[in-house]
């Protein structure tokens, strides 16, 4: 569960390690650190892998029989647990594609020079720094709401009918309201990666004749991959942990539309204090959530390498 | 990106020109766009209920402040529970982080890759992955619902985030300082009050602020451990909705107490923001 892909390195130099006597080592300095981190992250997982074994509920806390992997089984085999595992993917991948769509296109529009630049991109991070639930409860009744929201207006005044967003479309709309909050993330972090691209490259590009999307395509993109790569890691990480959005707009209904794994754990131990079932689950995102990390870095390293050659 | 070399055309420098005009007011156009929904929540908090709810939409009116003195004597009790824990997770996450990050930065053994990485990984951890031993342990150690409980958590979220940016930061300092301190016989603790501190000042500024917001929006821990003593401001917020849910302007004006200390923040390090959020990997 704690496999790092390969992770951005910075570089650092390597000084030789001092051998005169000091009292505080570098190591005495490296573990109070290492030691809260084990203490709050590997032991408590260590225990939930301990606790999916168990059939336990905190409604009968007195029997806690050893089930093995009956709780993992009831996770895999019931079909409305796929649709949780489905959603969760759909939730994050949807969201992944429409900001690094639409973040690319502004980091582009960002990256010339004109009137009021550094001011758009100062308030473009708005949406990024709005709490989770403070976004869900904007979206849900000022925006989407069918009789008095602002998007039912802009509708009627074009002359259609009103849409019951989160009833009719319940998942397109927390894609769109998570895709609000993060694409301003991707358009920085790509817009940073644009600028660090040197100008005489374009500049010998255009001299060679290269038309923009041979220069988008040869120049751009290649240089923009670490960027890109960063935007992938970091979303993904945070979109498989959706809760706030989901917990403050739709409460992952209507029946299980919205309902991904944070939420379904959330639900079945503090709702239904099935713990040994949160359990099993809660494995199952961290496993999840590390090889689709992985999977993804290799994926996006790949297709870079080849593009960069 | 510097715009193409003057092109000696007359007609082909207009063009560009018009070009250039139509792109920049389609960038104005996006950036509003994002922009309008919290502007509208804003603009909400000044109406009274009925022009909130009106359709079609009220634009003008003459602002009140009867929306905010209404959300006032819930909102301070959470106010002041969200800055305790931001600022006490905070602090923690920095006299732990800081010798780690130094020391990694400038006695980088073989393993120091390996440990930067392991830290980094905890953050791959979900949170629902380690919540269920967390509530029962918190339960049991009468933690539930307390402020030291949820410092404790956001301590865990914000401390891998310091050692990374701390030791970006730390890696940029020469080593010929340190090299020169130790020709003098500077102590490792020496080195790092005396110079990796001083020197990295800019730096902790930025990560601070980067752990304080994301301890002042952090939902998912806030709801699951605290109810009502050490409710923060996330918790404040989603009972708001339940409550007063068809209130719009009052909970527009909560929200808006709730979002714009982090707006402002936000807006004046949002150079160092994006350094942070991206751990230095892009810069």
């Amino acid at each position: 569960m704690t496999t790092a892909p390969s992770v951005p390195v910075t570089a650092t130099h390597a000084p030789p390690a001092p051998k005169r006597g000091i009292r505080l080592t570098p190591a005495a300095l490296i573990w109070p650190a290492m030691l809260y981190l084990i203490l709050t992250t590997q032991v408590p997982f260590f225990m939930t892998v301990y606790y999916s074994f168990f059939r336990y509920n905190l409604v009968d806390p007195s029997s806690r029989p050893f089930i093995g992997l009956a709780n993992y089984q009831n996770l895999l085999t019931d079909p409305q647990n796929l649709r949780i595992l489905l959603n969760t993917v759909v939730l994050a991948g949807g969201t992944l594609i429409l900001t690094l769509v639409i973040g690319g296109a502004l980091a582009l529009l960002l990256n010339r020079e004109f009137l009021g630049r550094a001011l758009l991109r100062t308030l473009l991070i708005s949406s990024f720094l709005v709490m989770p639930i403070v976004t869900a409860v904007i979206w849900k009744n000022m925006l989407l709401s069918p009789t008095s929201g602002f998007f039912a207006w802009v509708s009627q005044s074009l002359g259609l009918t009103p849409i019951d967003w989160l009833g009719q479309a319940p998942m397109l709309s927390v894609i769109m309201m998570i895709t609000w909050e993060w694409t301003p993330f991707a358009a920085l972090i790509l817009l940073t990666g644009l600028q660090s691209l040197p100008d005489d490259q374009i500049e010998a590009a255009r001299l060679d004749g290269a038309s923009p999307w041979q220069e988008f395509q040869h120049i751009v993109l290649p240089h923009w991959m670490q960027a890109i790569q960063v935007v992938v890691l970091m979303e993904t990480i945070a979109l498989l942990q959706v809760y706030g959005e989901i917990y403050g707009s739709t409460s992952g209904g209507p029946g299980i539309a919205t309902t991904n794994l944070p939420y379904f754990i959330y639900q079945k131990a503090f709702a239904e204090y099935n713990i040994g079932l949160a359990s099993a689950a809660g494995v199952l995102t961290v496993i999840f959530t590390n090889i689709l990390a992985v999977y993804l870095l290799k994926l996006i390293s790949r297709r870079a390498s080849s593009q960069g050659g | 990106m510097t715009t193409a070399p003057a092109p000696s055309n007359r007609t082909s420098a207009d063009r560009h020109r018009v070009r250039n005009l139509l792109l920049t007011a389609v960038t104005y156009l996006i950036t509003l766009a994002f922009l309008f929904p919290l502007a509208w929540m804003i603009l909400a908090a000044f109406k009274t209920e009925a022009q909130a709810f009106a359709t079609p939409p009220v634009f003008f009116f003459t602002p009140i402040w009867d929306n905010f003195q209404r959300a006032l004597p819930s909102y301070l009790p959470a106010l002041s529970n969200s800055l305790i824990a931001a600022i006490g997770s905070t602090v923690i996450a920095f006299v732990l982080g800081l010798p780690a990050a130094f020391a990694l930065a400038v006695y980088p053994t073989r393993r120091a890759q390996g440990v930067l990485s392991w830290m980094l990984s905890t953050k791959f951890m979900p949170a629902v992955g380690v919540i269920v031993p967390l509530f029962l342990l918190f339960r049991n150690l009468q933690l539930l619902d307390t402020l030291p409980g949820l410092i404790l958590m956001y301590t865990t979220m914000n401390l891998p985030l310091v050692v990374w940016m701390m030791h970006s930061y730390m890696t940029e300092i020469p080593y010929a300082i340190y090299e020169a301190a130790k020709v003098d016989g500077a102590s490792v603790s020496q080195e790092f009050f005396g110079i990796a501190l001083p020197l990295s000042m800019p730096g902790i500024s930025a990560t601070a602020l980067l752990c304080l917001i994301f301890a002042w929006n952090e939902v998912f821990f806030a709801l699951n451990l605290t109810s009502a003593d050490a409710a923060p401001l996330s918790v404040y917020i989603g009972e708001f909705k339940t409550s007063q849910g068809l209130f719009w302007a009052q909970l527009s004006a909560a929200a808006t107490l709730v979002v714009l200390p982090v707006l402002i923040f936000g807006w004046i390090a949002q150079r160092q923001l994006v350094r942070g959020l991206s751990f230095g990997a892009v810069k």
